[in-house]
């Protein structure tokens, strides 16, 4: 392949991926709302469209018309740059997860993935680590003791989660032997998924996603009751809908990476595709369908879990984080460093 | 010292979390299969109880004669001063009637006192609660709009009747 040949098909996967992710993301809105809706014995928005289908784009277009409103104390360059940090680490962590195996298409060998990058993992880490930056900055530009307080708890939240999700993610990588997603999967394949070796590693990675992205039960950077929306407080019009679509875009990009390491990635689940006589496009086409399953049920997962558990208070959050979830994560690495020697 | 058991103290299954998230998960997820609960408004109307205490109207005969003899007990009584009654004189067997009957629906509180101190059972309570003005000289009902045929409203003369 020549370089033109390689940047073309290049942007022309970049503009699929960003396309799936903005659809993904104004429908997991959409979805949050009917999925509240219904666990609290109510119908949810029903009105525009059939069922309600366009009401994704009703929101954004009420948003883009609101007026934008800035603090007189706030520092307004950061002030406008946190949420394009924010929306930036969303939609290019999702860069390096392969949503299915490598396609011929017109004659060439297309892997399904923006960038087969040998450290993608490392680079999703380093890209979700930024993401906290935004909501810190969020929080201190905004020239309010709500937001201050918001970033602030952020930064704490993630700094006792990663801990915890970086040595979850160490016990995925000894077994893989490397930081290529590709190999991450390969390394499962349709048995052996990471979440049936490691439960433990697979749970403390679960919770960790959670706090990371925000969502209840760990939402304290934003705890309406407490901080009237924590760092986003300050924020109207389209800057707060960056923070949102942020918020699900990594929602989507956490249930990928569960997906990719503790979930066998594209494999289907104990069926071996080309054991049973199923090769070429069709099996491609499936295993692209299984991922997409797949995460629409973490996706689901977390909506579920939202609008069942109560927030915890910030204390319980970090006995959570530094006294259960960070001893069982390192638990989990013996583990499989055991397993690994003695197999 | 003794450690007294307390309620809130968690049992270890209590403790660590799960058992008790999957309860609460599993809660949910039955409701969400539920029937629901909600109204869809302007398809679907709420049909309120007899008990129910909507817009005050006037009670009309079959012979399409206004019950009201213009008294005047529901102008006085009322707590908002929203009604306004005024008299005048005819050669019916009530030898009174209201000439000028006017609810003022944005003074009105719908406390229900004109309907329980009225003597001819005149003025009632509507089942009506969709009241929505475009300026204030539409919220003021005359004869016009307070008049209703008795059969509409004998729901609500049962209800006053057995309970009052």
């Amino acid at each position: 392949m020549t370089m033109l040949e390689i940047i073309i098909m290049t942007l022309i996967k970049i503009f699929i991926i960003l396309n799936i992710m903005l659809i993904t993301v104004s429908y997991l809105v959409y979805f949050e709302r009917r999925i509240s809706a219904w666990v609290q014995n109510r119908l949810g928005p029903n009105r525009v469209g059939w069922e309600g289908i366009l009401q994704p784009f009703a929101d954004v277009f009420k948003l883009l018309l609101k007026e934008d409103i800035v603090p007189v104390n706030a520092n307004k360059t950061i002030h406008a740059i946190a949420p394009a940090l924010a929306l930036f680490v969303a939609f290019t962590a999702y860069a390096v997860i392969p949503i299915g195996p490598e396609v011929e298409i017109f004659g060439y060998q297309v892997s399904l993935v923006v960038a087969d990058v040998n450290m993608g993992v490392l680079y999703i880490l380093a890209l979700t680590s930024v993401g906290v930056y935004s909501l810190t900055l969020a929080g201190w530009s905004s020239g309010s003791k709500y937001s201050l307080l918001g970033g602030i708890r952020s930064s704490a939240q993630m700094i006792s989660y990663e801990v915890s999700m970086g040595f979850s993610i160490a016990g995925v990588l000894i077994f893989a032997e490397s930081l290529r997603p590709y190999d991450i999967i390969e390394s499962q394949g349709a048995f052996l998924w990471n979440a049936w070796i490691q439960p433990i590693g697979f749970l403390t990675f679960l919770v960790s996603a959670f706090a990371e992205t925000n969502r209840l039960p760990f939402d304290l950077p934003e705890a309406e009751p407490e901080l009237v929306g924590g760092f986003h407080t300050e924020y109207s019009s389209m800057k707060f809908a960056g923070f949102f679509l942020a918020e699900y875009a990594m929602m989507i990009i956490s249930s990928a990476l569960i997906t990719l390491m503790y979930l066998g990635g594209y494999n289907i689940p104990f069926i071996e595709l080309s054991s049973i006589g199923i090769e070429g496009t069709l099996a491609v086409i499936l295993q692209v369908l299984s991922f997409m399953v797949k995460i629409g049920l973490l996706l689901f997962f977390f909506i579920w879990v939202r609008w069942s558990i109560p927030r915890y208070r910030y204390d319980q959050l970090m006995d959570l984080g530094w006294k259960v979830i960070f001893p069982l994560s390192l638990i989990n690495l013996v583990w499989v460093a055991a397993l690994v020697m003695i197999f | 010292m003794a450690v007294k058991k307390r309620e809130k103290d968690l049992t270890f299954l209590e403790k660590i979390y799960i058992p008790e998230i999957i309860k609460g998960l599993s809660l949910t997820l039955r409701t969400m299969f539920k029937p629901k609960f909600t109204f869809e408004y302007p398809e679907e109307k709420f049909i309120p109880p007899s008990s129910y205490r909507g817009r005050p109207v006037l009670v009309e005969e079959e012979n399409g004669v206004e019950r009201c003899v213009a008294c005047g007990l529901c102008s006085r009584v009322c707590p908002a001063l929203a009604i306004e009654v005024q008299a005048a004189e005819t050669e019916l067997e009530k030898e009174r009637y209201p000439e000028r009957f006017e609810i003022n629906m944005l003074r009105c509180i719908f406390c229900g006192f004109c309907e329980d101190v009225c003597p001819e059972e005149a003025i009632v309570m509507s089942k009506d609660y969709e009241l929505a003005f475009t300026n204030r000289e539409d919220a003021i009902y005359g004869k016009d709009k307070l008049l209703t045929p008795v059969s509409q409203l004998q729901d609500r003369i049962d209800f006053l009747r057995k309970y009052k």
